[in-house]
């Protein structure tokens, strides 16, 4: 089968999208447009952000992940709990607690996503100290920024840093080492991400870097949140010893963290799409130097700010903190292991091009131009576009049509009505065929 | 048909906030083009270099963008004070900018220099007291 360039995991519930210009509006990469009172995402532009999930006020975008009852699947599972999961909870001492009650829940082993991102730290300072040319080197943990990356900045491809995301390397060491304590087949183990991102959930299905993701399932963080809460009672009354992630690992969950796990001030860190990507647009006018290392994160607060979670993600953060203050430093660390590199690359994939050559797309910037000074300027969003110069560009394309925008819908009417009008009063006059698309 | 299209932004002076907006629309465009990345990179610098140029030495001025199939021209127009000697505009780090917009980052002497690093032809005109006109090519 053939792999698929593009997935993704926000979809659209028919029934309940109103076909209202919000989540047009909010995209930062232009992908949705509205199309007979429906939102449709072109899918080679949606870098599945989940800002159109937040700000769809009708719930009309999902994001995709797996049930709960998937665990049924699987002989012997393995959860893999995100460090943005730590965060979700109240008064939160000691991890264990929290992995305990996953293991109440039904999985029969937990292997921290925290303690995978204590060996990316470390691998990352290396990779960072003995790679000068490419500083400064863009983080690759978010899956939002990676894609991004990918569609509209092809400079900076060669600053990404070639690591898999801690998450993947986590499901890699839990697969191997559930091989030899089930001593089942491969298939009859389960790997369960428990996220707070559908971004993670095509990253598993269509990873960038490496050719296969060891995540079988991804769980949200919202679905799982509940059925511990009452399990983590009866875990706190004696818990096992289970952590093996520290202060590092944990506070890869939100910004700041995983540049923090570099131990250089030599970094910046931002979060929130529209930041990711003034930064992105800066480091490519290379207005940012002498940096050594840019983590970008495309939720608000970090991972703690992603849509599958619960908690408010600066409450969260708070949450995260107060813990953290009871673990050490690192609890991973010092293991050389043979995994976590990137394997291919990355390769540019110019989705927005307008034409298929130079020639070609210079004419059809043309047609732009012209077609965009006929409309109002006024970006509505009635024609199902996020603004007038993107109408114009996808009446270029092909997929819109000029009486899409209301303006000139009327100013057409008016005028075919007042010709009708003279019609009715001269009718031997002759009258020119008036196409509006023209 | 049309075998070239043209850009025009005008650059209002004394406002860093909106300095770069021309730049940053001109490199949206070139990467709806299918220009390629290398030249869109040597583009966008050299742009925006020149545009800072003109908000910190001239009250700002207009940018004609031109990209035709084989080459793209940005002509950087000021009515500014001009430049009294080119040669030594054109050395890096030789700046005459004054001590508030340095502290605000620029001002490092690197403007003309980097606009001739990061283009295949540079032609400058000035007169004192008249303005400036860059002109700068990136071969496609």
């Amino acid at each position: 089968m053939a792999e698929e360039k593009f997935v993704n995991a926000v979809r659209l519930d028919k029934e309940k999208c109103m076909g209202c210009t919000n989540c047009i509006k909010r995209c930062p990469t232009g992908a949705i447009r509205v199309r007979n009172g429906k939102a449709k995402i072109t899918k080679s532009y949606c870098i599945d952000c989940g800002e159109c999930i937040r700000i769809c006020e009708h719930h009309a975008k999902i994001a995709t992940y797996d049930p709960i009852s998937s665990m049924d699947d699987y002989e012997y599972k393995v959860a893999l709990p995100a460090p943005a999961l730590y965060g979700q909870y109240n008064n939160l001492e000691d991890t264990n607690i929290l992995l305990t009650a996953l293991k109440y829940m039904g999985f029969d082993d937990v292997y921290e996503v925290g303690a995978a991102a204590e060996i990316v730290s470390q691998m990352s300072r290396e990779f960072v100290s003995t790679h000068r040319d490419k500083w400064p080197l863009i983080s690759t943990a978010c899956p939002s920024v990676t894609r991004l990356i990918r569609i509209r900045f092809p400079n900076l491809i060669s600053h990404l840093l070639p690591l898999e995301a801690p998450v993947e390397l986590a499901a890699t060491l839990a697969r191997r080492k559930a091989l030899v304590m089930s001593g089942l087949p491969s298939e009859k183990i389960g790997i369960f991400f428990i996220s707070p991102c559908p971004a993670k959930v095509s990253a598993c299905r269509s990873p960038l870097g490496i050719t296969k993701c060891d995540v079988d399932k991804v769980l949200a963080i919202k679905d799982v949140y509940p059925i511990l809460l009452p399990l983590m009672k009866k875990a706190a009354l004696n818990p096992d010893d289970l952590a093996s992630a520290g202060r590092i690992g944990l506070g890869w969950g939100q910004s700041g963290g995983e540049a923090g796990g570099l131990l250089t001030d030599s970094y910046l860190a931002a979060d929130g799409i529209e930041n990711v990507i003034d930064v992105l647009e800066d480091l490519e006018d290379q207005k940012l130097t002498n940096l050594k290392f840019i983590e970008l994160n495309a939720c608000r607060g970090g991972c703690v700010g992603g849509v599958l979670t619960v908690e408010n993600p600066y409450v969260a953060r708070v949450k995260l903190k107060r813990l953290n203050r009871y673990l050490p430093v690192a609890v991973t660390h010092g293991i050389p292991v043979d995994a976590g590199y990137w394997t291919r690359e990355i390769k540019y994939e110019p989705v927005f091009n307008l034409g298929s050559n130079l020639r070609e797309s210079m004419q059809m910037m043309f047609k732009v131009e012209l077609l965009e000074k006929q409309f109002p300027g006024t970006d509505c969003g009635s024609c199902g576009a996020p603004s007038c110069r993107a109408l114009a560009e996808d009446i270029v394309r092909g997929v819109a049509k000029k009486t899409d925008c209301i303006y000139v819908l009327r100013k057409y009417i008016q005028r075919i009505s007042g010709e009708m009008h003279d019609m009715s009063e001269n009718p031997n006059a002759e009258y020119l065929d008036d196409d509006p698309e023209e | 048909m049309n075998d070239s299209i043209e850009l025009t932004y005008e650059v209002s002076g004394d406002d860093f906030t909106r300095a770069g907006e021309a730049s940053s629309d001109c490199k949206q465009k070139l990467k709806r083009l299918g220009v390629p990345p290398d030249v869109i990179r040597k583009v966008a610098i050299a742009m925006y270099e020149g545009e800072i140029n003109m908000v910190i030495h001239a009250n700002g001025g207009k940018i004609k963008v031109t990209i035709s199939m084989d080459e793209i021209t940005m002509e950087l127009a000021d009515r500014g004070p001009g430049i009294p000697d080119i040669e030594k505009a054109l050395r890096p780090g030789y700046s005459t900018a004054p001590e508030d917009v340095r502290s605000l980052g620029f001002g490092a002497g690197m403007g003309l220099p980097n606009m001739k690093k990061y283009t295949d032809d540079i032609h400058i005109t000035t007169e004192l007291g008249v303005g400036t006109t860059v002109t700068m090519k990136v071969k496609l």
